[in-house]
């Protein structure tokens, strides 16, 4: 009687043992190549070679990218697949504002400082022409560290007031790249405000959030001291000593405060695009009662979790993430805090929405 | 029949005509510079030395002759008489190898100076040939780079006026004006030698605007042992120069065809010639 009822159970498990045996190494298989299929998806682009990207063919004929201006940026690439772009820059030479009543004239790429967000993915080829303004008082050109090539585009793009130049590039490497004007004197080139940013998208994209924003950070040495009205001029001495008057996001004291103030819910994820044009200071990139939830290293491939400050090389850049919790006002600054208080490099991110006493909650 | 040897000859009858065409306006359009009087008054700069700014010899002395160099850029006005006797260099009959397509762009006409530009403002959108062939019809040869630069070092009152800050503070600000071309020239005071609007103005053309260069990228030096970087200073003999570099850089991204609109010139002429 026991042995009956033990002899079927039995059976059944040595069957089923045995079915395991050919079943677990399919299992596995599959289950593997699902974790492998996964992990393609999501790091496959990082890990790809400049090599392999520069085997990627660009379909299809070339055309007109977007570009935007300062804190926008064009539409996520998303899946597309690589193509030929054609972007145009201009420089243009013009009397802004460092902040209300302080009038400077700025260099710039497309009228704005930092100059238009130009957004691509690896394996686009890119067509871009360097249109020197004819109004332009003095020759300039462009390096962009997206680049592989002498001096970044910048040997095949020295353009005299009213000339165009036109050059041919691959993007091979993944990241967020400055670029920047490379004709001498090049420190005030760079002091004028000519700088900007290169997106250079994995294939398949960046993982998707909700809100994402462009900020870059200069240094300008001026001919008076900050708050003075009028037109101030560049300042050759206070640059050689780097001993800015202004260091300001976006080219102005103000572009990210007042009705400028950047805005998000609760419940959205923020990325911010931020890099340094310098010329000289170097940013302690944080923002005020957030935690970076992610921070591409030196806007590398490379991520990083649960950073404070994040450190941003003059020349470089960093790509940062985070949830906004808890409504309130957040502010952005260069933890180097003098620069923050005094100089100008300060702006805002206002969070919308329910308040979430589990994260936080005041008493006053 | 074969097409072939009859498509051949046809191919040879047509490269022939097209270059027999071109020489024949080539010819017509070299026709010789025709005289022009002109009563600008030049000013003579005694020879000596100056440091050389840029290039594999920057930081050693260059020798300059004493030479006669106008005391203001060439008018509109002036630019236009040359046009008159000169029509070949009229915007409309101008070949675009010699002068590109915005040669004279804002001259209504041939014969007809900028609405918006006074007639002794500086001419400006001509190219370096243009100023060869104006400076060959009043007598007088475009100045070098060294005599342009030599001048250039003149402050008010002295020779050289490098280093002092009121010298070195006019011309960082000087380059900040703009559309400055528009207006007469005498803009500011006479240097040292009685020569105006060095800075500020206009660009100049040189005779040899293409000998001393900054490259493309002017981290590097066109040649290639003097390196242009934050790294090496070997390529220039002032680093805090940055008028200068402005300067050289702008020569450095100009084409003998080029015409801008803030690049005009003046002229230059031997002691010898201007004896005579």
């Amino acid at each position: 009687m026991k042995f009956k009822l033990i002899k079927p159970i039995f059976n059944f498990l040595n069957n089923f043992s045995m079915r395991k045996w050919i079943i677990a190494p399919v299992l596995a298989s599959l289950v593997m190549f699902g974790v492998s299929a996964c992990k393609q998806n999501e790091s496959a682009p990082a890990t790809m070679s400049s090599a392999e990207a520069e085997k990627i063919v660009a379909e299809g004929n070339y055309e007109e990218a977007e570009v935007t201006a300062p804190p926008l940026v064009p539409a996520p690439i998303g899946d597309r697949k690589a193509k030929k772009v054609i972007i145009r820059l201009e420089t243009i030479e013009k009397v802004g504002e460092l902040e209300d009543g302080t009038q400077y004239t700025f260099w710039t790429f497309n009228g704005t400082v930092p100059g238009s967000f130009i957004r691509v993915r690896v394996g686009d080829e890119v067509e871009l022409h360097l249109k020197n303004n004819e109004n332009s008082t003095v020759s300039h050109n462009i390096d962009l560290h997206a680049v592989n090539g002498p001096g970044g585009a910048a040997e095949g793009t020295l353009v005299a007031p009213g000339k165009e130049a036109v050059v041919n590039f691959k993007v091979t490497n993944p990241g967020l790249y400055v670029y920047h004007c490379a004709t001498a004197p090049v420190p005030e080139h760079i002091a004028n405000g000519m700088y900007g940013l290169i997106l250079v998208e994995p294939a398949g994209g960046l993982p998707k959030v909700d809100k994402e924003f462009y900020i870059m950070q200069g240094d300008f040495y001026t001919s008076g001291k900050k708050g003075d009205k009028g037109l101030l001029s560049f300042n050759l001495d206070k640059s050689i000593a780097e001993n800015p008057d202004y260091v300001v996001f976006n080219g102005n004291a103000t572009s990210l405060l007042g009705k400028n103030v950047l805005q998000a819910k609760t419940g959205e994820t923020v990325r911010i695009y931020f890099g340094v044009g310098g010329p000289n200071l170097t940013s302690s990139f944080h923002v005020i009662g957030e935690i970076f939830d992610k921070v591409y290293i030196e806007a590398g491939t490379k991520v990083n979790e649960h950073v404070q400050t994040t450190m941003v090389p003059a020349g470089g850049a960093v790509i940062v993430e985070f949830k906004a919790t808890v409504p309130g006002d957040y502010v952005i600054v260069d933890h180097s805090l003098s620069r923050a208080f005094n100089k100008g490099a300060i702006g805002k991110i206002k969070v919308t929405g329910d308040e979430n006493p589990t994260v936080y909650k005041s008493k006053k | 029949m074969k097409p072939l040897p009859y498509l051949l000859i046809l191919l040879l009858f047509i490269a022939c005509e097209t270059k027999q065409v071109n020489k024949q306006v080539l010819e017509d359009w070299k026709d010789e510079i025709k005289p022009v009087h002109s009563s600008k008054l030049m000013q003579k700069i005694d020879s000596g030395t100056y440091q050389l700014f840029f290039g594999k010899d920057s930081g050693g002395l260059a020798i300059v002759p004493t030479f006669y160099l106008d005391e203001t850029a060439v008018t509109n006005a002036e630019y236009l008489t040359f046009l008159k006797s000169n029509p070949q260099w009229t915007k409309s009959r101008v070949l675009h190898i010699f002068a590109d397509s915005t040669y004279l762009s804002k001259w209504k006409s041939d014969y007809e100076i900028p609405a918006n530009a006074d007639p002794n403002a500086p001419v400006t959108n001509v190219s370096w040939f243009a100023a060869k062939a104006y400076a060959k019809s009043v007598g007088k040869r475009l100045p070098t780079v060294d005599e342009w630069e030599f001048a250039a070092l003149a402050s008010r009152d002295a020779k050289n006026g490098k280093g002092t800050p009121e010298y070195d503070n006019y011309l960082m600000k000087s380059y900040l004006n703009r559309g400055m071309y528009l207006k007469p020239v005498k803009q500011s005071p006479a240097n040292f030698y009685g020569i105006y609007d060095m800075f500020g103005v206009i660009w100049e053309w040189t005779e040899d605007f293409n000998s001393v260069m900054i490259t493309n990228d002017s981290r590097n030096n066109a040649s290639d042992e003097n390196l242009f970087c934050a790294g090496s200073s070997n390529s220039t003999s002032d680093l805090r120069n940055y008028a200068a570099f402005i300067r050289y850089a702008m020569r450095g991204s100009v084409k003998a065809n080029y015409c801008i609109n803030n690049y005009g010139f003046r002229c230059a002429k031997d002691v010898e010639t201007s004896k005579k």
